[in-house]
């Protein structure tokens, strides 16, 4: 009885090819909106998490105030005092960099460039896990007089010098001339959309000094070594900087701890929330899908009273008539979610490639969606087949 | 088998049978009392003009209207009260329907419009496939099995209807006005079938019928007029 329902179903759709592929289009299209945003969402948060976790997830940042946005006046930046106290009472870290920046023209020659120094000490380089492919770092006796010497990034490097050697070279920074000692590998784009090369990297002291004019540390790096627990590490240096900042118990933080897996998760949530929002706006055309769905198994049910008549008057039962049309609009709404499922992953195929965010595939919200469809044809079908098994067969025979 | 032979229990028992439509001063009384009982393997047809009566009685008759008053007692059952569904699993098993309009599915072929009914019944397809090939080779369609009713001729169509109605072997097929949309020459050969299928396969027939030629195949004349059985006896004498 069920095949023959099905079949039923079948011929009644086929026989109606256009009108039935137009029917399912808002389905198709619901469908396909949720899968092919999920899908593209999801890739999204996985290439940002991998971009994130490349930069070192043993990798942790100290800055003053709270939140993620700039630093806010009342909380005082760090000392050197601060960086030593690190250094010497935490365990288990393997860098401790001091970080100042600060934005200036470089000039060589002819040509100047706008980009960011960045003062500090050659513990920046390990916690960043950046080499130099020319040159050398800094020498303990330039860290501690904060002699005028740089360490550039390949886009300044190419900006100043195209491909003459910068080796030995003097740029000028505002008013200060510094001798160019290495060059740092290529990293490309971070995650956040910043190039990561355009950078000018002094000792820390040269730049509070000659550029910026007082001692403070607005942020220190740490990185943890391979196997020591980052949230472990984390509470110490919590602990030691409410000591240090003479915070009593009662008052909250006024510096922040931050690790990469947190920073991912910042990252991520706003990925995740617009991934939600276009899913939502997805199952609203799902919505109208349905009532589509719906509007033409009403008009089908009242073309059709005839049949029904017919199949009332030789012995079919209420629920036999209602089951038919049920199972008719199931399949139809079946049909679309099918053609929506392969639409969606198509154009998140498609988009995967444009963007460069890798394809993944959630099996989850396919099932989902064919279930949701399927629910789709049975709640929007429910009524029109009611009406139709409740037709009076006297008077559906009747019907011209 | 003329009516004459009464038996204990007929077929078909109309007791005082009413039915009316609308309420107040706008009641509509379609049948009026009628009293009826046909015997298994009678050949009835109901005549009259319209409005009296004989659609409304063929409605009762097949199971698919009720009585206002008054009982329908089919195989001795009380029709009246039985639901919806069980008066549709009476038709399903015990009643065939022929239709002036013929009433096929569309698009669908004859073999599969003459299953229909089996597959109600939740008839195996090898089974469904067999008895409905012996109803349409019944009925003179073999070759036509697959052919559509748009495919077909009037004369054809209800043939397939008469195969459809005769698939289930039914106690009863009720036929309203059979030959209605028919020329002369195919509703005599459509009156001959319904004849042989009566004397042959003892099928009980009840048709409702305008023309005194079609009425003349059956046994026995009832007519109806305003409501009420006006006259009721073997063709000859309803004849006058």
């Amino acid at each position: 009885m069920i095949w023959e329902t099905l079949r039923l179903a079948l011929q009644a759709i086929l026989r109606n090819a256009l009108r039935s592929f137009l029917t399912v289009l808002g389905v198709v299209i619901g469908v396909g909106a949720v899968i092919a945003m999920v899908t593209i969402g999801n890739g999204t948060t996985a290439k940002v998490e991998s971009e994130i976790s490349a930069l070192g997830t043993n990798l942790l940042f100290l800055r003053p105030g709270q939140g993620f946005g700039p630093t806010r006046s009342d909380a005082p930046d760090f000392t050197s005092r601060d960086v030593a106290a690190i250094q010497e009472q935490i365990g288990g870290l393997l860098a401790v960099a001091p970080v100042v920046s600060a934005a200036a023209t470089a000039i060589y020659g002819n040509e100047n460039w706008n980009t960011t120094v960045t003062g500090t000490t050659n513990a920046f380089l390990v916690a960043r896990d950046w080499t130099l492919t020319e040159g050398r770092s800094f020498l303990e006796g330039e860290l501690r007089s904060g002699k005028a010497v740089c360490l550039i990034g390949q886009t300044v490097r190419q900006e100043l010098f195209g491909r003459a050697d910068p080796l030995g070279a003097r740029i000028r920074l505002k008013n200060v001339s510094c001798e160019v000692i290495g060059l740092l590998e290529a990293k490309g784009q971070s995650s956040f959309g910043q190039d990561q090369d355009d950078t000018v990297i002094m000792p820390i002291r040269a730049v509070q000094r000659r550029l910026i004019g007082d001692t403070d540390i607005p942020s220190i790096y740490l990185s943890a070594q391979d196997g020591v627990d980052t949230a472990k590490v984390k509470r110490d240096v919590t602990l030691l900087m409410r000591e240090r900042r003479h915070i009593s118990a009662r008052e909250d933080d006024d510096f922040q701890v931050r690790d990469m897996a947190e920073i991912v998760q910042t990252m991520t949530a706003t990925t995740t929330v617009l991934t939600g929002l276009l899913g939502a706006v997805a199952a609203v055309s799902l919505l109208v899908g349905g009532i589509g769905i719906m509007n033409i198994m009403l008009v089908s049910v009242t073309e059709r009273t005839r049949e029904i008549g017919i199949r009332l008057a030789i012995g079919a039962q209420e629920r036999q008539v209602l089951l038919q049309f049920l199972v008719e609009a199931v399949v139809l709404s079946l049909f679309g979610g099918l053609i929506g499922i392969a639409l969606g992953l198509g154009l998140a195929g498609l988009a995967s490639g444009l963007l460069g965010v890798p394809f993944v595939l959630e099996p989850g919200i396919v099932a989902l969606a064919f279930a949701f469809s399927a629910a789709v044809g049975v709640g929007f079908g429910f009524f029109p087949a009611r009406r139709a098994a409740r037709l009076d067969p006297i008077e559906a025979l009747r019907h011209e | 088998m003329a009516g004459a032979a009464p038996q204990p229990s007929p077929l078909i028992e109309l007791r005082q049978v009413t039915r009316t439509y609308g309420r107040g001063s706008a009641e509509v009384r379609a049948l009026d009392g009628v009293d009826l009982a046909i015997a298994a393997g009678e050949f009835v047809a109901i005549m009259g003009p319209s409005g009296s009566g004989k659609s409304t009685a063929m409605n009762i008759l097949g199971c698919l209207d009720t009585p206002s008053r008054g009982a329908y007692l089919f195989k001795g059952v009380e029709v009246g009260s039985l639901t919806r569904d069980q008066r549709a699993l009476l038709r399903r098993h015990f009643i065939g329907f022929v239709f002036q309009g013929f009433n096929l599915l569309a698009r669908t072929s004859a073999l599969e419009n003459v299953e229909l009914p089996l597959i109600y019944r939740g008839a195996p397809l090898g089974e469904r496939r067999a008895l409905a090939l012996e109803a349409l080779a019944k009925v003179g369609l073999q070759g036509r099995e697959l052919h559509q009713p748009s495919e077909l001729s009037g004369g054809q169509q209800q043939r397939v209807a008469i195969a459809r109605a005769i698939v289930t072997r039914p106690d009863v097929v009720l036929a309203d006005e059979p030959t209605g949309n028919l020329d002369t020459a195919r509703s005599r050969e459509i009156m001959e079938l319904l004849a042989e299928l009566n004397r042959r396969d003892g099928i009980t027939i009840v048709m409702v019928t305008h023309e005194q030629e079609m009425a003349a195949y059956a046994g026995r004349i009832v007519r109806f007029l305003d409501g009420r059985i006006e006259s009721d006896g073997p063709e000859k004498e309803a004849a006058q």
